[in-house]
């Protein structure tokens, strides 16, 4: 499998979890937007109780767990929205 | 068209934008911070979000109210940063030749952008800081 990079976007709490706005993953290609998901629930303990992931953005526009990723695509979870 | 403002909301601008000599009435909808949630006291609050992907959601939520309520003109703003109590955070202005269309179309707005536009609120008081929704939630 050939590595592909993805930039992944955190918002709200998942910044203040992450420690940072967005990071640059190489991942493998066929990786889900939900693998991520576990993989980020691996890296932070405040998200291993979290076993479903929060809504998904691909590219800003929402989009399903078991979206594909492709190079370049620009991945951010969404946790409970609050606006207005 | 641009649906964010980091600087405080001027409702006055936004009617002015959006009433035509045709309409017979306006709704105007406001949300403020208010001063508690969930019983704990509120002093401030920060609004964050995921700016292209809001302009994009509102902008969806728009044409959607447009198509319907066709007869409508709808503007809306939503602020975000630092907000204290009073401030409004968001404002929503559905102008109408009739009121009934009026009101139907800002309650539409409002409810849709609680719905699914990524913004986000983390409250601060003197218990501390919290981000609403997030726990127990996801």
């Amino acid at each position: 499998m050939r590595p592909m990079k993805v930039r992944l976007l955190f918002f709200a709490v998942l910044r203040d979890i992450a420690g940072t706005d967005a990071a640059e993953w190489s991942l493998d290609e066929g990786t889900t937007a939900s693998d991520v998901w576990q993989r980020l629930r691996g890296a932070y303990a405040q998200l291993s109780d979290y076993t479903q992931p929060p809504m998904i953005a691909v590219n800003e526009s929402y989009a399903g767990p078991e979206t594909v990723l492709r190079e370049g695509d620009e991945l951010a979870f969404i946790p409970p929205v609050a606006g207005g | 068209m641009t649906y964010l403002t980091d600087a405080p909301i001027d409702s006055h601008a936004l009617i002015a934008r959006v009433v035509r000599p045709s309409d017979g009435a306006y709704v105007l909808f406001e949300g403020v911070v208010r001063n508690h949630h969930e019983g704990k006291a509120v002093e401030s609050i920060f609004y964050d979000a995921y700016r292209p992907m809001a302009e994009k959601e509102i902008e969806a939520i728009v044409r959607d109210v447009e198509r319907e309520f066709p007869d409508v003109a709808v503007a809306v703003l939503h602020r975000l940063g630092h907000l204290i109590v009073g401030d409004a955070s968001i404002a929503i202005v559905a102008a109408s030749p009739h009121r009934a269309e009026a009101f139907g179309a800002c309650r539409m707005m409002i409810d849709r952008i609680k719905e699914t536009v990524p913004i986000w609120k983390k409250e601060r008081g003197p218990d501390g800081e919290e981000w609403v929704g997030w726990q127990g939630r996801c």
